[in-house]
C-alpha cells in the first residue's frame, strides 16, 4: 500500500511544532528559576572591560561577504536544477546528459571567470 | 522497534493516528535529548583522554552526571539581554537555529518499516532545512549589538553558504547513482555495495563540507574563541546559550545519519536490526567529529573560503560528471 502523500508532510509539521515547543518550553521553564536583576554594567556589550566607543552596527566589515553571497545564489540555483535531472537521469537519456553537461560547463565558465577576476581570493 | 511507523503513513487519516504520529515524534525528541546529554559527556571525556587528562570525573561515578549538572546550572542562570541588542531578533535567533536541526530527523530512514516520513525529496528537504540555521546564526550575531558576535555571524553566514555548495554537489552524485532523492530509496539502492566505494571523491567533498557545516573545529571560525571571544553567541547566557549548544550537538547526530544513509548503506548490516545499524554508523560519525576536534588546529579564515570554492566545489562537480558518464556508459548510451 503506498504512503498517503500529505501524511509525510503532516509528520514534518509535527516535527516543527514539537521543536518550537521544546525551545520555548525550556526557556519558559528557565524563567521560573532564573533571577532577573538587570544592571547598566551587565547590559553593556562584551568588550573585555573597556567601554566601547563605536556602536556595533556602525562597524564595517569586509565587502567580500556580499560577493560570496552573490556567488552562492548563482550556484545554489544551479543545484536546484540539477536535482530533477539526477532523479530522472534514466528517462531523460542522452539528451538530458548533454543538456546537463552544457549547463554545468556554463557554470564552470562562470566559476573560472570569478576565479580569474580574483573574486575568490580573501584578503 | 515495536511501532510500525510506516503503517501510520499508509493508513487512512484518523485523529487516533495523528496522536500516534505525535507520540512517535515525541519519542524521537526524547531520544535526541538523551543523545545530547551523552554526547556532551562523551565529547568532554574523549577530548580529555586525547589531551592526556581524565576529563570530568567529580559529578557522579566517572563524572557521568556532569551534563545533568550543566543543564541545571544553565536553567538557574540569568538571561542577560544587552542594552544595544535588537530584543525580538535576539530572543528568537537561537530558536531559529535549533528547530531545523530537529526537523532534519523527519527524513531519517531507520529501517524499512521505521520511517517517519516517505518524502520523495528527502535529501533536498534535509539540505533545505539545514540552510535555515544560517539565518539563525547571522541574525543572532547581528542582533547582539556587539562587535564580536557581528563578526562571528558574518563569518558563519559566509562559511555555511560556501560549504553548502560542495555538500549539495557531492550529495547529487549519490542521488544520481540511486536514481532517487528519497532517503529510504537511497538505502535500498545500496543493497549490494555501499556508495562509499564508487563515490569516494564525493565522500571526501561531503565529509569536509559537512564538518564545516557543523561549525566545529577545524572549521569553528564563527565562534573562534581565541580571536572573536565566542563569535555569534558571545552575548548569550543562560538557557538561550544552551539552545545554541543543543542545536550544534543535534546537528552532529543528524549529519551522522545523513552520512550513514548516503555513503554507508544506512540500515543494511548483518545480525542486528536495521535501526541499530544506522545508530551505530551515526555514532561512529559523531566520534569522528569529536576526534577531529581534538586533533586538528583551526583553519585560517583566508584559506577557508578559498578551499571551499577552488578545491571542494570543482572536486564535487568533477565527481558528479564522472558519475554521470560512468552511469551512461554502463547503460550503454554511447
Amino acid at each position: 500500500m503506498p504512503a498517503v502523500y500529505w501524511h509525510s508532510w503532516l509528520v514534518v509539521v509535527l516535527f516543527l511544532v514539537l521543536g518550537v515547543a521544546l525551545a520555548f518550553g525550556l526557556l519558559g521553564l528557565g524563567s521560573l528559576f532564573r533571577p532577573h536583576q538587570p544592571s547598566a554594567a551587565k547590559k553593556t556589550p562584551y568588550e573585555s572591560g573597556a567601554i566601547d566607543i563605536v556602536e556595533a552596527k556602525e562597524v564595517r566589515f569586509n565587502v567580500r561577504y556580499y560577493l560570496f553571497a552573490l556567488m552562492f545564489v548563482l550556484f545554489d540555483v544551479e543545484t536546484v536544477f540539477l536535482f530533477p535531472w539526477a532523479v530522472a537521469f534514466n528517462r531523460l537519456h542522452l539528451f538530458g546528459l548533454i543538456e546537463a553537461f552544457i549547463f554545468l560547463a556554463m557554470l564552470g565558465v562562470g566559476l573560472a571567470y570569478a576565479w580569474k577576476k580574483k573574486v575568490l581570493r580573501w584578503q | 522497534m515495536l511501532l510500525n511507523l510506516t503503517g501510520l503513513l499508509t493508513a487512512p487519516f484518523t485523529w487516533l493516528n495523528l496522536l500516534w504520529m505525535f507520540v512517535e515524534v515525541l519519542v524521537m525528541l526524547v531520544i535526541i535529548l538523551i543523545y545530547v546529554m551523552a554526547a556532551l559527556y562523551g565529547e568532554r571525556k574523549i577530548l580529555g583522554h586525547i589531551q592526556l587528562r581524565p576529563g570530568p570525573n567529580r559529578t557522579g561515578p566517572g563524572g557521568v552526571l556532569q551534563p545533568v549538572a550543566d543543564v541545571i546550572k544553565l536553567l538557574f542562570k540569568e538571561d542577560v539581554i544587552p542594552a544595544e541588542a535588537d530584543v525580538a531578533v535576539f530572543k528568537i535567533a537561537p530558536v531559529i537555529a535549533f528547530v531545523p536541526s530537529f526537523m532534519t530527523f523527519a527524513v531519517a530512514p531507520w529501517a524499512p518499516n521505521v520511517l517517519f516520513t516517505d518524502l520523495n525529496v528527502g535529501v533536498l528537504y534535509f539540505t533545505a532545512v539545514t540552510g535555515i540555521t544560517t539565518i539563525g546564526i547571522v541574525s543572532g550575531g547581528w542582533s547582539s549589538g556587539s562587535k564580536y558576535p557581528l563578526l562571528g555571524g558574518m563569518r558563519g553566514a559566509a562559511q555555511l553558504i560556501s560549504y553548502e555548495l560542495p555538500l549539495v554537489m557531492s550529495i547529487l552524485g549519490v542521488v544520481l547513482m540511486a536514481g532517487t532523492a528519497n532517503m529510504a530509496g537511497i538505502v535500498e539502492a545500496q543493497q549490494k555495495w555501499w556508495f562509499f566505494f564508487p563515490q569516494i571523491l564525493g565522500f571526501v567533498a561531503f565529509f569536509i563540507s559537512v564538518s564545516a557545516e557543523m561549525n566545529r573545529t577545524p572549521f569553528d571560525l564563527p565562534e573562534g574563541e581565541s580571536e572573536i571571544v565566542a563569535g555569534y553567541h558571545t552575548e548569550y547566557s543562560g538557557f538561550r546559550m544552551a539552545l545554541w549548544m543543543l542545536g550544534e550537538y543535534t546537528y552532529i547526530f543528524a549529519d551522522g545519519l545523513l552520512c550513514a544513509t548516503l555513503f554507508f548503506g544506512g540500515w543494511h548490516g548483518p545480525w542486528l536490526p536495521g535501526w541499530l545499524w544506522l545508530l551505530i554508523k551515526a555514532m561512529i560519525f559523531v566520534f569522528l567529529a569529536i576526534w577531529t576536534r581534538g586533533t586538528l588546529p583551526r583553519m585560517r579564515s583566508d584559506t577557508l573560503m578559498v578551499f571551499a570554492w577552488k578545491f571542494l566545489l570543482p572536486l564535487a562537480m568533477a565527481n558528479l560528471i564522472i558519475t554521470a558518464l560512468v552511469k551512461a556508459a554502463i547503460a550503454g548510451w554511447f
